[in-house]
């Protein structure tokens, strides 16, 4: 007798036009047809959800019938890897990137990066921050030579595209039309919800060697190399108002 | 050392985010919560924080949709790796999975796959039982899911299939009144035989939800386990059978698409309560 192996079963689930394995029966041994139908249903229904859900700016821009037949595409070439569906859709960016249907689009991939690293702040580890008191105790002597941890929910996205601008204007039709120019995004969580934030050229620069473990007066340093005129003020200031400093680790 | 708690056997419904402050500061006839283990896999934020202040106020019973026993491959041993941490830090008062299959290949359809019940998917399920009750230590129980069509091998019915597998590895089963229903109309079966014939000794928890109705090529009623509406009238019927021979069973509202208001998932759980009621306390041996 024929067995269904679960390979013929995933390749007739993610082919539309493929047969229904013929040892699949209705309870009166006919065979199955569109009861088939139902799972293959469930399945792209329920991974397009998850896309839908999990990139709600790309969904409003790109409309729901190209999002669907976008996703449709993608879940096929890339199904998840994990049952864990907060995770799945990383490689959406990279897909959209190359979309010969999105050209006119470039900027998609990275409002599906903004998308994507939102929600990995949002399920990242807490952290305790560093409180305005440890933060005034530190000797502003020494402060040019600590390391400060960050928050493992911060989140930075670059773009040569003004990202932040279009994902706010896909979900506030009322906000203004993006001008053309790159954006630097940082997402910084300073309770359960992620909140973006647009960068001052530099900033990003500075974030990064923080990251790498620099300290701060290394990453001013590093920052002004990159943008002569760059302060490190204003980026510190928004650091330690989202919560997002944690540490300082060791001063040697 | 700690305790592991146990499920009462009262109702408990499918917990969902947006219901969190509801339940927190009025369950009504809610005594315990089961979450999706997939979704509290994350290493902390919102999801995590809830559930642990959740936790300290309900019974938790942890339901896993994505472990794909009735697989063909070895179980992914990251998955099992997260539902251990999950279990470990949760202490739950019980965890489930279903009989079907997800991941074949590296490949998650997200969805409950059935497979064919003969001598030799029951060895793999069995051994996949095993192995997650080891990993976890503790023992779990196995839903009976609802079918859309049938498999020309199969060599057992799913009941004989079901009761077999306690025997071999121990596990409890979670029997799905509503699945049941499903899968008797959905397969020209007798809802009441299945019931009949089904191992009560090793129910540890029940499940009823909403379905949806279609009809096949030959217009056929088929059923759809959406999860979606309000429990069907002769769902709540099928209920008073199983309980009959169950008596009072922790038992679950699963309420997942077309997530409803807190009020309409609560009046569910409170008709929950009145079939409860209605058990009898002493089940004839």
């Amino acid at each position: 007798m024929t067995i269904t192996d679960q390979t013929q079963f995933r390749t007739a689930l993610l082919q539309p036009d493929a047969p229904t394995p013929e040892t699949l029966l209705d309870g009166l041994g006919r065979p199955a047809g569109r009861r088939f139908s139902v799972y293959r249903n469930n399945v792209a229904v329920a991974l397009t959800e998850a896309l839908i859900d999990g990139f709600p700016a790309c969904h409003i821009l790109l409309g729901d019938q190209t999002f669907r037949a976008m996703a449709g595409q993608f879940l096929r070439q890339h199904p998840p890897d994990s049952p864990v569906m907060a995770q799945f859709g990383a490689a959406l960016p990279a897909f959209l990137d190359t979309a010969p249907q999105l050209a006119r689009m470039r900027w998609i991939g990275d409002l599906a990066r903004l998308e994507m690293a939102l929600r990995d702040s949002y399920h990242a580890a807490d952290a305790t921050p560093l409180s305005g008191e440890a933060l005034a105790a530190i000797p502003p002597a020494e402060l040019g030579e600590t390391r400060f941890g960050l928050a493992p929910a911060l989140r930075l996205v670059t773009s040569d595209w003004p990202i932040l601008s279009i994902w706010r204007r896909a979900l506030d039709p009322s906000r203004p039309v993006a001008a053309r120019r790159p954006e630097a995004v940082l997402i910084a969580r300073p309770d359960f919800d992620p909140v973006p934030h647009l960068l001052a050229p530099g900033d990003d620069v500075f974030v990064t060697s923080l990251c790498d473990g620099a300290t701060l007066g290394d990453a001013a340093e590093v920052a002004a190399k990159a943008t002569p005129e760059h302060d490190p003020t204003a980026i510190l200031t928004l650091l330690m108002q989202t919560r997002s400093l944690t540490g300082p680790k060791d001063t040697t | 050392m700690t305790q592991r708690p146990t499920l009462p056997a009262g109702p408990g419904v499918g917990y969902k985010p947006q219901h969190y402050s509801a339940i927190m500061s009025d369950p009504g006839s809610v005594d315990w919560l089961e979450i999706h283990a997939e979704n509290y896999m994350g290493a902390g934020g919102r999801p995590i924080a809830q559930l642990r202040h959740l936790a300290e106020r309900f019974p938790v019973s942890v339901h896993g949709v994505g472990l794909s026993i009735g697989g063909e491959g070895r179980l992914d041993a990251d998955h099992l790796d997260r539902l251990k941490h999950l279990c470990d830090w949760l202490n739950p008062a019980s965890f489930s999975e279903h009989l079907a299959w997800s991941t074949h290949d590296g490949a998650f359809l997200n969805d409950l796959l059935p497979l064919p019940y003969t001598q030799a998917t029951l060895q793999r399920v069995a051994d996949h039982i095993d192995e997650v009750q080891t990993t976890l230590g503790r023992q779990m129980l196995l839903e009976n899911p609802s079918s859309y069509l049938a498999f020309a091998e199969s060599e057992m019915s799913e009941t004989a299939f079901l009761r077999d597998l306690t025997r071999r590895t121990g596990c409890g089963l979670l029997l799905d009144v509503n699945n049941v229903f499903v899968s008797a109309t959905n397969l020209n079966m007798d809802a009441q035989a299945y019931v009949a014939d089904f191992p009560m000794e090793s129910v540890g928890e029940l499940h009823l939800g909403g379905h949806d109705e279609d009809h096949d090529d030959h217009g056929a009623p088929l059923l759809i386990d959406s999860h979606g509406r309000e429990v069907a009238d002769p769902v709540w019927a099928l209920l008073d059978d199983v309980l009959a021979r169950t008596g009072p069973a922790p038992l679950l509202i699963e309420w997942d698409t077309e997530v409803p208001e807190w009020p309409i998932l609560a009046a569910e759980a409170a008709r929950a309560r009145r079939a409860l009621s209605r058990a009898p306390r002493r089940v004839a041996a």
